[in-house]
């Protein structure tokens, strides 16, 4: 069974609840930590494993629509990160899920520059390459309830734009969402197969071609009749 | 990608030094100054290297992962060919035997470890500007090049730099075309360009971040033709010019490796990451 993110970019709002989940979550682990540099200083240097970007989709028969993009590791079947570690401090564990061993990084950078999706980020106080964990200590720990057992970024959604799960299970609520909406992987063409999964904004309702609306009151109501007695009409 | 001083440094050091080690194995010019100038100009280009991880002293760790990863048949690479070399080397300095054999098999490891080190840029797909042949091909025409400086005929020399500097020309235009024939768009890597052209609304920063410093950003001069024309004179052209005129070759080196340098600045910082798409939307090395 494959866990992983599927996030609905009709739903995402920008609101980088995520991101701040995340980070909050993370900082929390001697393992994981995400610090910033100079967080209070002039110029802060932060890590985070989310960055929501905002695009404007521009068409010509259509106002522009605004949607809100959640960036983060895709968690790859075919990792490009993993084979390019030279000490082995990243790699796949038996569930699928690319981690990090911290205490093997020697910060050389050199997953950053092999993830086409920009997903690891350096800790610039350690000195150690980070990536989403998909909160392996929240989704496998036993002394949680089930509705906590699932990353924190997916717990803190406000608008249930983040799911967790496996949705190559076509039966399942996550597959049967992803099969409806047509969910898609980011950039496939590099031969990452990401399991992650982005559900495409739903086509907005749209007037006729020259369509208005019936007036209320038959023979041009009151501006009608205002305009007749003003002797404009 | 960020151009950082360390890694410029020991791409062009090293490079160099592994070439003039190769040239002296094959015993094109043994002299006991030839391999002093080898081994501490490929000793500098790593120790270079080490000033760009942030955990220096877990470097032995990186000889762990030979099967998959490029750094570390690097590391294994460059260790094997100064080891190797070590016995010539010691040989011509106390005016022994030349010892053919390990001086062939060391020639033999110090190419290996230009190619790994070129194939650590050229095996990512995701810098397209790298992942092409063109690399390993360039690198090994650079370390190659610097390798005759100390060791060959000014004359072999002299073309070989002037053979460098039309590669290195060539190497930039069809770069741009490849990049450009590439077409990567905003839309494509988002996913949502079948609706229409993307535009970046708003970033997800209020400031600079690891993945912009690192994968995004350029310098000015990125794609500037002045720069690259510099870069082919320096590297090529003006030591093919002081060789024939008659200038040491220490010299002509010092100009070359220069030239290198400016090069490899430019290799750096004119390559674009395809995350880059989701920032500024194009890979193109120069701005509009």
């Amino acid at each position: 069974m494959s866990r992983t993110l599927v996030i609905d970019l009709d739903s995402c709002t920008g609101c980088h609840a995520c991101t701040i989940a995340c980070k909050g979550w993370q900082n929390a682990n001697e393992d994981t930590r995400l610090p910033d540099a100079e967080a209070y200083g002039a110029a802060p240097f932060g890590a985070f494993l989310n960055r929501v970007h905002s695009y404007e989709v521009i068409a010509d028969d259509t106002p522009a629509r605004l949607i809100h993009y959640p960036r983060t590791c895709v968690h790859c079947e075919n990792p490009p990160c993993v084979p390019v570690c030279p000490t082995g401090a990243s790699h796949q564990t038996a569930d699928g899920l690319v981690q990090i061993d911290a205490k093997r990084c020697m910060g050389c950078g050199l997953c950053a520059w092999a993830c086409p999706y920009g997903a690891r980020e350096l800790d610039p106080v350690a000195g150690v390459m980070r990536k989403c964990t998909l909160c392996a200590n929240r989704i496998d720990d036993p002394a949680r309830p089930a509705e906590d057992r699932i990353p924190a970024c997916v717990r803190a959604c406000p608008t249930g734009a983040r799911h967790f799960g496996d949705p190559t299970d076509a039966e399942s609520p996550l597959g049967r969402l992803v099969a409806a909406r047509g969910g898609f992987a980011p950039m496939p063409e590099f031969g990452t197969k990401p399991t992650s999964r982005y559900l495409p904004p739903r086509p907005k309702d749209r007037l006729g071609a020259g369509a208005v609306p019936t007036p209320l009151v038959p023979g041009g109501g009151l501006q009608v009749w205002l305009d007749k007695l003003l002797g404009r009409g | 990608m960020r151009a950082v001083p360390s890694v410029i440094l020991f791409t062009t050091l090293s490079g160099a030094g592994f070439g003039t080690l190769a040239a002296a194995g094959l015993g094109l010019g043994a002299g006991p100054g030839v391999w002093l100038a080898g081994y501490g100009l490929a000793g500098a280009g790593l120790i270079a290297s080490g000033f760009h991880l942030a955990h220096p002293l877990r470097a032995p760790l990186a000889f762990r992962r030979w099967r998959t990863s490029w750094l570390s048949r690097e590391a294994w690479a460059a260790v094997a060919a100064l080891l190797v070399l070590a016995a010539p080397a010691a040989s011509a300095l106390i005016g022994g035997p030349e010892l053919r054999f390990l001086g062939a098999l060391g020639a033999g490891l110090c190419l290996a470890t230009v190619v790994s080190t070129a194939m650590i840029y050229a095996s990512l797909r995701a810098v397209p500007r790298w992942h092409h042949g063109s690399v390993p091909l360039t690198y090994l025409a650079c370390a190659g090049t610097g390798g005759c400086f100390l060791t060959t005929a000014p004359g072999v020399t002299a073309l070989a730099c002037l053979a460098l500097a039309v590669l290195l020309g060539a190497v930039f235009v069809l770069g741009d075309r490849r990049v450009a024939a590439l077409g990567l768009t905003r839309g494509w890597a988002t996913g949502l360009g079948s609706s229409g052209t993307v535009r970046s609304f708003e970033l997800p920063r209020s400031g600079p971040s690891f993945i912009t410093r690192e994968l995004v950003e350029r310098a000015a001069g990125a794609g500037s033709p002045l720069l690259r024309l510099l870069s082919l004179l320096l590297a090529g052209l003006a030591p093919a010019g002081l060789l024939l005129a008659g200038t040491p070759p220490a010299a002509a080196l010092a100009v070359h490796l220069a030239g290198i340098l400016l090069s490899r600045w430019l290799f750096f910082t004119e390559a674009t990451h395809v995350a880059a798409l989701f920032y500024r939307g194009d890979l193109t090395p120069s701005r509009p």
